[in-house]
């Protein structure tokens, strides 16, 4: 068996092993803890789609991550009024059902990530990433002047959305929930990596000309691809905003954006697996040095600064050594 | 609206815009020179800003506190690009993003730890407090009316240094082919750092002078940087013209919009939703402005492809 395939089961065996354990021992908080490990690690593999399979850096994911966000809080503040989001020129509730609220928020961030991938898919390198960085600081400043869904304060839920037959109310079935989902996606990113969409892709990044010259089109495989891993940030946008039961425009601000860049990156680019090991190793440096000092921003920026200098390829890559190029 | 107000608000958008072409300028050099995207530049625009305060405060003198601003941000900028930046060069610009929000990291929480949460205030000098009356009976205030004078010095020292100098050459042949200046007995790194430092001392510079109108906090450079970058991406990247265009493209929509937006929109809109509508179009204006010249032109108004 190849190390990181192994070193993949280790990091998929983690979350469900940390989550049941706190269960027994009877501390909801680490398994909250968990939780918001698996749903970072989503936000996370999504943007490791663009990012590691693409090569686009985009700095502009938390655009996607607070569409979803909004969505959920939008959705679940209708249903907790009772008024309608429009009634002409047909009657839309709000809802209270994960699904439904899921389903909006994919399609809505993948709409956002079809307009803002085809501006910024017209330019490359720096550009992207200012661009992308720019777009997503657009929807900041325009959900904070937006007074009617809370504006600057944000939105409170007072009771978890509810999923058909289960108790999410519940810390270890709302982990499942997120769990599974995080489970679905990483087999259809795994899928999609060795399909042949992921292999053209893949071909894009390393050499767009020879890509073109076989008759693809690279901008149409970048612009799908930045479509599924927007669509995907906002799933998990949808799934944190359940687990705080708040949403505020900080889902969408640079920093956010900035977070979900560094579990893709210290976990390791384009390993299918970096998201979560980042993700965790985040959160539990959030928890073990947030308790240490209230500067821990400080040790933060420290470690990834000699990851990015000195341990290239992240955690899975130190860990399993060199990609294999044919698998 | 009168046109006094108008001409108030281009004023104050004129001052918005040459500030941002202090912050965009560096970030264009830097990037031109060495191919590094710098997200840490608004930390040296935070670094000036503090360092003005507590010059300011110990000595009370704001020529000394825009000095004290100056010299802390170009040293600060030396440094990391000693100890950092330079590792970065040959790195893809995924690591230099990386590494570069890493440093944002370090120096906010270390500013933080240094100077506390609450925000600084830094006077402005008491001869220049008040205002100016303006041909047309426009009152302004002289710190603005300075600020832009400043501004267009050190735009003008700057297209003369890159344009007359010795170094200004270098410069552009470092922009043009890295290896070849390096090959007639340029020495790089020693340019490099000097270019670094070059681009910190006028993002510390934009930090002291907004500083006094504004508050002194952690986290005022990021704003302002992400500003800076769609400066740059309308302008062009590693043009200064471009800089200079596009930053004054930016402070002009952004504090127009923002005035003019809420009474376009008042005239067919009831005031409530019209200041709504108005000020939530305002707040993405120049995100919009951004996008048209995208489609228009993908590099900028003056890049090359």
């Amino acid at each position: 068996m190849r190390r990181e395939t192994l070193l993949n089961i280790v990091l998929f065996a983690l979350l469900p092993a940390t989550a049941l354990a706190a269960w027994m021992l009877d501390e909801p908080f680490i398994i909250t803890l968990a939780t918001k490990a698996a749903i970072l690690a989503l936000a996370g593999v999504g943007l490791n789609i663009a990012l590691g399979l693409g090569g686009l850096i985009s700095f502009g994911h938390a655009a996607f991550f607070g569409l979803g966000g909004y969505a959920m809080g939008i959705l679940a503040s209708h249903a907790q009024s009772y008024a309608p989001l429009m009634e002409s020129p047909f009657l839309i509730e709000g809802t209270k059902s994960m699904p439904v609220i899921w389903l909006v928020a994919i399609v809505t961030s993948a709409l956002a990530a079809l307009a803002i991938g085809a501006l910024s898919l017209r330019t490359s390198g720096v550009y992207f990433i200012m661009v992308t960085l720019a777009f997503g600081q657009m929807l900041f400043y325009f959900t904070i002047s937006w007074p009617a869904y809370g504006g600057e304060d944000g939105l409170s839920i007072y009771v978890r959305n509810g999923f058909p037959g289960l108790n999410t109310l519940d810390p270890l079935t709302f982990f499942g929930v997120a769990f599974a989902v995080l489970a679905l996606v990483l087999w259809g990113a795994g899928r999609l990596a060795k399909s042949a969409f992921g292999l053209a892709l893949s071909a894009a990044r390393q050499n767009p000309e020879r890509v073109e010259t076989v008759g693809l089109a690279p901008y149409r495989l970048r612009l799908v691809a930045f479509v599924i891993s927007g669509a995907i940030t906002g799933l998990a946008g949808a799934l944190f905003a359940d687990l705080n039961r708040f949403v505020s425009p900080t889902m969408f601000s640079w920093q956010t954006s900035g977070e979900i860049m560094v579990f893709v990156i210290l976990g390791g680019v384009g390993r299918l697996f970096g998201p979560v090991a980042g993700a965790a190793l985040f959160i539990l440096l959030e928890h073990v040095l947030g308790g240490l000092s209230e500067f821990w921003h400080i040790y933060l920026g420290l470690i990834l600064l000699l990851v990015v200098l000195f341990a290239r390829g992240g955690i899975v890559g130190t860990i399993a050594g060199r990609e294999v190029a044919h698998d | 609206m009168s046109p006094i107000l108008f001409i108030e608000q281009v004023l104050n958008g004129l001052q918005s815009g040459i500030m941002l072409f202090l912050m965009a300028a560096g970030l264009t050099l830097i990037f031109g020179v060495m191919g590094l995207i710098n997200l840490a530049h608004g930390s040296l625009y935070m670094v000036g800003a503090f360092a003005a305060a507590a010059v300011a405060g110990w000595t009370g003198s704001f020529v000394l506190a825009l000095a004290g601003a100056l010299a802390a941000a170009a040293a600060a900028g030396a440094v990391i690009e000693l100890l950092v930046i330079r590792r970065l060069y040959d790195r893809d610009h995924l690591d230099q993003v990386l590494a570069t929000f890493a440093l944002i990291l370090i120096f906010s929480e270390s500013t933080r730890w240094l100077f506390g949460s609450f925000p600084l205030y830094l006077d402005v000098p008491a001869a220049l407090s008040g205002p100016v009356r303006l041909p047309g009976g426009i009152l302004y205030p002289a710190y603005r009316l300075l600020i832009i004078a400043v501004g267009l010095v050190v735009a003008a020292g700057l297209f003369a240094l890159i344009a007359r100098t010795r170094i200004g050459i270098q410069i552009r042949a470092g922009e043009a082919d890295r290896e070849m200046i390096g090959a007639l007995g340029v020495d790089i790194s020693k340019l490099y750092t000097l270019v670094f430092a070059l681009g910190a001392a006028l993002a510390g510079l934009a930090g002291a002078l907004v500083g006094a109108i504004q508050s002194v906090q952690v986290g005022m450079g990021e704003p302002v940087l992400i500003l800076a970058f769609v400066v740059i991406v309308i302008g062009g990247i590693g043009s200064i013209k471009g800089a200079l265009v596009g930053a004054l493209l930016v402070g002009l929509t952004d504090t127009l919009g923002s005035v003019l937006l809420p009474i376009f929109f008042s005239s067919f809109l009831e005031q409530s939703s019209a200041t709504a509508v108005g000020s939530a179009l305002s707040s993405m204006s120049i995100y919009i402005l951004m996008a048209g010249v995208l489609l228009f032109k993908p590099t900028g108004l003056f890049g090359e492809a």
